[in-house]
């Protein structure tokens, strides 16, 4: 009996030191005990594939294809340009409204704030890190740009800033561009831009 | 004959039964501690091809989740970043680090970043995103304050008993929707009285009604 006792503490030790208690950090990847069908041989968002000849799940589309969530009819709500020019106005299928608008600011402060600051003026946290030359969205060229070319610009990017149109869908960029303008008349704006209903509140302070 | 067996053979059988309760019993509760997500999954922290530290860039310099996990409110999969997400801004900041080479390198060639995958439900799970972001479920409740972490870790056990505790009482977890991605925020004081009073309140408003179907998430 003392024996098997000691025994039996010695085994709770070493089992207790092997495998350590729950919540411990380690790099071990998680065991799957059961593991029937936990990994199946499909294919899976971001995950390498041995199907494919490069090795990736994920396929690019094939040149000269459009999504098909993405409007072939409205060359401008897709593109920013009419013609050979950059439009002005937003497009036919965009309804400007506050719901708009608030998706805009939405999509702005997570993809545009970090560099561009939250007013616009080119002062986002990115800018003390080292990141030089971004515009400051509220000054004379970018109020004077059409909003085809902002468009175009959140798309594909300009100069040191790269493009987002992976990142935000075209309803989404147009909504940024509109916010733009928010922002723009922001800095520039007079009493008689306040609703009248809120002006008394704005000149008692 | 009667000296063929000692006198204490008498308790030899009850010695033995003694032995392999307590056997019986440590095995069992060992299974009960570590044959469960609890002690397989939480606490994996595998190191990454870069450092990336989420309680730099989504904590201190309070870049949303959103700016890199772009399609979690539209896809049922949160995506990972692609490089040039990263090289927005690392062409210019710290573009030389040598911690940054492999995101260069994956820049260059075009090849993916072999980022290691933490949390991976089981094939036959279908966990949606966007269905629990878009109503009021955190980042939080599921992965931890990654907004914290250095280096992140399985936070929550992800077990399937886990996430039918919240489908059975979502007002524990489910806060105002523009809170979802402030990973600080807490309801009223900060206490859990607070949490599932205003959580009862968004239940009841948003009409939640969390599914506890087999079919909601085994197809």
């Amino acid at each position: 009996m003392r024996y098997y006792l000691l025994g039996l503490f010695v085994a709770v030790t070493v089992v207790l030191c092997v495998v350590g208690f729950r919540g411990q950090k380690t790099e071990r990847p998680p065991i799957e005990i059961f593991d029937d069908m936990d990994r199946q041989a499909k294919v899976k968002y971001q995950k390498p594939s041995e199907f494919f000849a490069d090795g990736q799940a994920s396929r690019m589309p094939i040149s000269g294809t459009v999504p098909a969530t993405i409007p072939i009819d409205d060359q401008y709500f897709v593109t920013g340009a009419i013609g050979n020019q950059w439009g002005d106005g937003m497009p036919k299928s965009v309804t400007v409204s506050s719901k708009f608008m608030a998706a805009g600011k939405e999509r702005y402060e997570i993809n545009c704030r970090v560099c561009h600051g939250s007013t616009g003026m080119g002062n986002g946290i990115v800018t003390q890190y080292g990141l030089a030359g971004v515009a400051n969205l509220t000054d004379e060229r970018i109020r004077a740009m059409s909003d085809g070319e902002i468009f175009n610009t959140i798309t594909k990017g300009k100069g040191q800033m790269m493009g987002y149109g992976a990142n935000i869908t075209p309803q989404d960029r147009w909504a940024v561009v509109a916010y733009i303008r928010a922002l723009q008349r922001s800095q520039k704006a007079s009493l008689s831009d306040v609703p009248e209903t809120e002006r008394e509140k704005l000149l008692k302070k | 004959m009667a000296n063929l067996f000692p006198k204490e053979t008498n308790i030899v059988p009850i010695k033995i039964i003694l032995c392999k309760v307590i056997t019986v019993i440590l095995i069992v509760l060992g299974i009960t501690y570590y044959f469960t997500p609890k002690y397989t999954r939480i606490g994996y922290k595998p190191t990454q091809p870069v450092a990336f530290d989420h309680s730099l860039h989504a904590g201190q310099l309070g870049l949303d989740c959103r700016y890199c996990h772009s399609f979690g409110t539209v896809s049922s999969h949160s995506n990972v970043p692609t490089t040039q997400t990263c090289m927005n801004c690392h062409r210019q900041v710290k573009s030389n680090s040598p911690k940054l080479a492999p995101l260069r390198e994956s820049w260059e060639t075009g090849k993916p970043m072999k980022w290691i995958k933490i949390h991976q439900a089981p094939d036959y799970v279908y966990f949606n995103h966007s269905a629990h972001l878009n109503r009021g479920i955190s980042c939080a409740s599921c992965h931890g304050k990654i907004n914290e972490m250095e280096v992140v870790w399985h936070d929550k056990s992800h077990s399937m008993g886990w996430c039918l505790e919240c489908h059975r009482n979502p007002e524990f977890h489910i806060r105002p929707q523009e809170e979802v991605f402030n990973l600080d925020w807490k309801a009223g004081d900060g206490s859990t009285k607070a949490q599932v009073e205003q959580g009862r309140e968004l239940v009841k408003k948003w009409g939640v009604n969390p599914s506890q179907n087999c079919q909601a998430c085994h197809r």
